[in-house]
């Protein structure tokens, strides 16, 4: 029997194929073409430059510093938003009265916007803010903290931020891995006397190690994606002498306006691209050698 | 062992939501108010809607409110529609080439958007839609995770749905639209839910896009106003929160359904 004809598949297919084509596939082959280009945002021709952005960009501070910060981003990050919101999703797995409304206000960060946080927090952090004003309160310091102002605090409060702003997304990924876990092996576990720590690490852990791999390669990953809450948090300028820029924030000063360079822009672009590659090669590599 | 866990959730709670009650308290607090006082008060003295006002008078913020509307509008739809088609294509019709077009489809999850945020606005730029709304809206409206969402979804259902209808002489689309749709409704929810959210929060990639400022969307048009125009903490925090209520109000009314689809394998991609 016919069910359908040879080219219904293909209507239905073509919107989405077109717009994967035109806005992904298109995209990273003219990235790359573009980056050996002096192209400028405001159009017109423009030159094969060959190597010149890629040794330029090797000899540039701001891009030496943006890849500091970024390393530096990934390296608290990683620990702390793999580990924290597993405690959290066991802590909410359990179904108590009441508990929807936690898992639901514990997700409210990840829905608002990084503006609005980043916003929020720049508040909070201000030198006459509530966190600030506690701490002298609470006579934990004498003079406000420098959170927005200081070159390694606002690198530390933007990291804040979005492990702040994590937490929620990722306990929803740990939740649906929890409910895969055996039941009987906490049962077992619990009859031979395990304790609720050793069940956690004997069965719980190994019981969501691909979900952690998952979630510590999409936490690398977002880290050195970061922009907006460096943005926000030091109000564009990127902290005191620029120095905490990441490199999507190089990337979008370089992407528009008159000094724009949409040449250098490109080759800062394959140079994230390759930085991105380098967490997720290594964690899925370990990934297989502890699965073995 | 209950009282802890209780104990636990609400200290999680006063650091996951405190902020936003604070910010809602800076919000309402009236300009005699000493909002830098060293004893911080959560509840306003004198709570009056002032600040709101204020915040339409320095910014556009109602044709922020509706260009942010017109973009999420496009995503969802857009989303919606396609990621719906190609998923149930690839995951109930045969077809040659249909595991190279998923294989696409898987391939660009590894590219960070930002990597390509340059050469996209280039694009843009030559279809003639820089600073315009449809620009800012038009990459994002099929994104590949939805299709894979849509696919995964589809592929779960059992194969006997199908089989039945196509006995009954039901064509593609009707099988599509009345025997398929309605068991994915779940799925379908939190593809909707995470378009908006992703284009109503949305940054880095309208602030490339739009240059005049009555273009701006909602989140562009913040940065904007704590940015150029005021100092004043309780009208930042005023605008923060005509940005972050519409999109509370619209996951907690639909949190049940989205928290379903997760369930369902939502986020497993």
């Amino acid at each position: 029997m016919k069910t359908q004809r040879w080219f219904t598949p293909w209507v239905l297919t073509i919107p989405a194929l077109a717009w994967l084509l035109v806005f992904s596939v298109w995209p990273s082959i003219n990235t790359l073409r573009l980056s050996f280009t002096d192209a400028r945002p405001l159009g017109g021709d423009y030159d094969v430059v060959g190597l010149r952005n890629y040794t330029d960009m090797l000899h540039d501070g701001d891009v030496r510093t943006a890849l500091l910060n970024s390393v530096i981003y990934m390296a608290i990050c990683l620990p702390l938003l793999t580990i924290l919101p597993l405690l959290l999703a066991v802590l909410v797995e359990k179904k108590l009265p009441g508990i929807a409304f936690f898992r639901t206000a514990f997700y409210v960060p990840v829905i608002a916007s990084a503006v609005v946080v980043g916003l929020m927090w720049t508040w909070l952090l201000d030198d006459r803010g509530l966190i600030n004003n506690l701490a002298r309160a609470l006579h934990v310091v004498a003079q406000p903290v420098p959170f927005l102002t200081d070159r390694w605090l606002v690198l530390i409060s933007a990291i804040s931020l979005t492990v702040w702003k994590g937490l929620g997304y990722y306990m929803i990924v740990y939740l649906a891995a929890l409910g895969n876990v055996r039941k009987d092996l906490h049962e077992a576990a619990a009859i031979d006397g395990a304790g609720r720590v050793r069940r956690f690490l004997t069965v719980t852990v190994p019981g969501v190690r691909g979900t952690m791999f998952l979630v510590s390669i999409l936490v690398s990953v977002a880290a050195l994606r970061v922009f907006s809450e460096l943005y926000i948090l030091t109000g564009g300028k990127g902290g005191p002498g620029g120095k905490d820029q990441s490199l999507v924030m190089l990337i979008q000063q370089y992407a528009g306006g008159f000094y724009g360079n949409f040449g250098y822009a490109s080759a800062l672009s394959v140079l994230l691209f390759v930085v991105t590659l380098v967490p997720m090669i290594v964690l899925a590599r370990l990934n297989n050698r502890s699965e073995r | 062992m209950k009282t802890l866990r209780y104990f636990l959730l609400a200290f999680v709670l006063i650091i996951t939501v405190g902020p936003f009650v604070w910010q809602l308290s800076t919000s309402l607090k009236g300009a005699g108010e000493d909002i830098y006082t060293q004893t911080p008060s959560f509840i306003p003295h004198q709570p009056t809607l002032n600040n709101y006002a204020k915040v339409a008078d320095a910014i556009p913020v109602w044709r922020y409110i509706g260009n942010s509307l017109v973009v999420a509008a496009l995503t969802v739809g857009g989303n919606i529609v396609f990621a719906t088609m190609a998923g149930y294509a690839i995951a109930r019709l045969k077809f040659r080439g249909r595991s190279v077009v998923l294989g696409l489809f898987l391939s660009t999850l590894v590219l960070p958007g930002e990597v390509t945020i340059v050469s996209q606005y280039v694009t843009v730029r030559d279809f003639g839609l820089a600073d315009t709304l449809l620009g800012v809206a038009l990459p994002g409206m099929v994104a590949a995770l939805n299709v894979l969402l849509m696919y995964n979804a589809f592929r779960a259902l059992p194969q006997e749905i199908d089989e039945a209808a196509i006995v009954d002489g039901a064509t593609v689309p009707q099988r599509l639209l009345r025997v398929s749709l309605p068991a994915v409704r779940g799925t379908l929810a939190v593809v909707a839910i995470f378009a908006f959210i992703q284009a109503w929060d949305d940054f880095l990639w309208p602030l490339i896009v739009l240059t005049s400022p009555e273009q701006y969307t909602l989140t562009v048009g913040l940065q904007y106003l704590s940015g150029t125009f005021t100092q004043d903490q309780r009208l930042i925090a005023a605008g923060t929160m005509i940005a972050f209520i519409p999109i509370a109000i619209l996951f907690s009314a639909l949190q049940r359904y989205f928290f379903k689809g997760v369930e369902e394998g939502g986020v497993k991609g």
